[in-house]
């Protein structure tokens, strides 16, 4: 089996008018990862990754689409799944190239990227990352971008769903509860410690946003916690 | 008597339901009457059937069954989305939150006796009344202009037929005509409405009619966004934009719809079209309430009760509130204080002190977006800014477009936190 999954790999590539150098075919991965940092902040890849706001994505290549039983996966990638989405090179490509567009109704946040080049080097990152094709050796671990330095008791708080529920009514003006994304990230299902440090980033202007360095300016590290709680409870 | 289990439960969570029900003792189900259906009204209306569960009965009063947002109708000026778009229906309110909605006018409101006349005929008693009316304008503000010429002269300060009928005047001008706008005094509804407006009638005469012109008589100095606009009309619409500011007679305006003239400061000026928008007050059914004092509702920021009736909250453009601007943004986020505010007062639901937001964005251009905002606290005086952003002049393309892709998520945001 996995000799034939090799086998067909090699064929996308070759389908895919790259290069004949296996290795090579998809694209640059050093320049690769450095596209990835824009991935970072949701995923992870690499020795010990995990789910985050997004699954990791060890293994990717050849994996149905939403066949993490650990992960809350948004309808739309659920429906794309029913319809025999696999992340092959071509629905990577389809996928990476429009999000929305190749599967509607995903709650990943992110525009795409236009130019082939950046998705071939990104592409030709995360392959090494799958086991297939396996002469290709796995890179060290990825680190989770950090954005900034919390004392762990502010990250241990644990947040009041209820209280959360009602400062959240702040933050559904502009981002829906239902995941839906129309031009601003969905926030619901994420982590909590994700959604803690992304919001004391805003508040320490380390992350750019007027709106949210202003919104996340005035609350608390127990309002952070509660919101924090509230929506991660949301599907 | 021997307690069964089932006769015990029902005696404590009676006893429960009546300790958490201070304000209604004795009496049936709360009933809470919602008066405009926009982003105040809409969105109270919404989060007080949502957090009670069915314990409050909830009547939402609007006259109109498809709502049109005031917000993204200048978008529709300037060909950048369909009118149908900013059209909204009821439907999810009433099916999925159980709320009754009623389209009619309410006519009357009687304070003692806590009940609405509507027009229909039909009387609503209340134990809580939430006003969201939105704006009216003011008798004689723009001397020749009354509601009798807002067919010949439209105001397009509310949306729907009106934003429909400046659009075909603007498109029916003759090569190198003249559009002219009458901007009204502060407060008014969306500080940067009216000059939002001017960039996307400029987009619009830019594509189809490149040698009109357009001019503002506008009876403040400065405006929201001024340096914004003015850089980005510099830097799209060059020489077609001349705003006559309050230093320069902007102020001193009269119109003649029958001639379709507009005389700024003497100087008569022959128009092509013309949007009059004239000065504002609250809605007219506040001052039928008796609960205006000059020209707006004042209210408190704690809860958005009327300073004039505990049983009546204001929301909104109708409010005299503080230092928030008259917006959509504005309107929801006071709606979700008072849904808080009055389940608190029906049910016992939990209460926490009141914040608030607001941000305002506006198109300039093809992806070209710019925005305001602060965020609010109450006091005992007034909803109060505490912290606030604008964007920057000589911000790059990617940051601009960034702004305008954000303004439609908040729209698709804000009208599904208002209509279910």
């Amino acid at each position: 089996m996995r000799a034939i999954a090799i086998i067909s790999l090699w064929a996308a590539l070759a389908g895919a008018a790259l290069s004949d150098e296996a290795a090579t075919a998809i694209g640059d991965a050093d320049r690769g990862a450095k596209i990835f940092k824009k991935c970072q902040a949701c995923h992870q890849v690499g020795e010990g990754a995990k789910h985050r706001i997004g699954p990791h994505l060890n293994g990717i290549f050849f994996r149905p689409a939403a066949s993490f039983a650990g992960y809350k996966y948004s309808k739309g990638m659920r429906r794309a799944a029913d319809s025999g989405l696999l992340w092959d090179l071509e629905g990577l490509e389809a996928f990476l190239t429009n999000p929305r567009k190749a599967v509607p109704g995903t709650k990943m946040s992110f525009a795409g990227l236009k130019k082939p080049k950046d998705r071939a080097d990104l592409l030709a990152y995360l392959r090494q990352f799958s086991d297939n094709p396996a002469d290709i050796p796995e890179a060290a671990p990825t680190a989770r971008k950090v954005e900034i330095d919390l004392p762990p008791e502010v990250l241990a708080l644990v947040g009041d769903p209820d209280f959360g529920e009602y400062l959240s009514t702040e933050c559904t003006t502009c981002h829906q509860t239902d995941g839906d994304y129309d031009g601003i990230p969905a926030i619901i299902g994420w982590p909590t410690e994700d959604f803690v440090i992304a919001m004391h980033a805003y508040k320490q202007k380390q992350r750019d946003h007027p709106v949210m360095q202003m919104m996340a300016g005035r609350l608390s590290d127990e309002e952070i916690a509660a919101l924090a709680a509230y929506f991660a409870g949301l599907e | 008597m021997k307690l069964n289990r089932r006769s015990f439960i029902g005696t404590t969570s009676l006893a429960a339901a009546s300790l958490a029900a201070p304000a209604v003792l004795g009496a049936g189900k709360p009933r809470v009457v919602v008066i405009g259906g926009g982003a105040g009204g809409a969105t109270a209306a919404r989060y007080i059937a949502k957090g009670a569960k069915g314990a409050i009965d909830v009547t939402l009063v609007e006259p109109s069954r498809s709502y049109y947002t005031c917000f993204f109708s200048n978008l529709y000026i300037g060909g950048f989305r369909q009118l149908s778009s900013i059209a909204h229906s009821y439907g999810t309110l009433a099916s999925a939150y159980g709320i009754n909605v009623v389209h009619d006018w309410a006519v009357g409101i009687d304070r003692d006796a806590r009940q609405v006349t509507l027009a229909g005929g039909a009387v609503l008693p209340y134990d809580r009344l939430i006003l969201s009316p939105g704006i009216d304008f003011v008798d004689g503000a723009v001397p020749g202009w009354d509601v009798s010429a807002q067919n010949k002269m439209p105001h397009a300060y509310k949306a729907g037929s009106q934003t429909e009928l400046l659009k075909a005047q603007i498109e029916a001008m003759p090569e190198g005509g003249t559009f002219a706008m009458v901007a009204p005094p502060n407060p008014y509804r969306c500080p940067p409405g009216p000059y939002e407006r001017i960039s996307m009638v400029a987009h619009l005469l830019k594509q189809t009619n490149p040698t009109a012109k357009i001019i503002v008589a506008d009876p403040k100095p400065k405006f929201s966004k001024m340096g914004l606009f003015q850089e980005g009309w510099a830097n799209h619409y060059a020489g077609m934009v001349d705003w006559i500011g309050a230093d320069f007679g902007g102020g001193n305006v009269e119109v003649n719809a029958d001639e379709m003239t507009v005389t700024i400061d003497g100087e008569v000026t022959k128009v092509d079209a013309c949007n009059v928008i004239p000065a504002m007050k609250a809605g007219r059914i506040c001052e039928m309430a008796g609960i205006t004092e000059g020209n707006w509702a004042p209210v408190s920021g704690h809860t958005m009760q009327s300073r004039l009736d505990e049983n009546i909250h204001v929301l909104g453009d109708a409010t005299n509130q503080g230092d928030m601007p008259k917006s959509g943004f504005s309107a929801n986020s006071q709606a979700k204080v008072a849904a808080m505010a009055v389940r608190g007062a029906l049910t016992g639901s939990k209460v926490f002190p009141a914040k608030f937001s607001n941000t305002c964005w506006s198109l300039i251009a093809t992806d070209d977006g710019v925005k305001v905002g602060a965020t609010y606290e109450a006091t005992d005086e007034k909803i109060a800014k505490v912290d606030g952003f604008i964007s920057q002049t000589g911000e790059d393309a990617d940051l601009r477009k960034a702004t305008y892709e954000e303004s439609i998520g908040w729209y698709a945001g804000i009208t599904s936190d208002m209509f279910g």
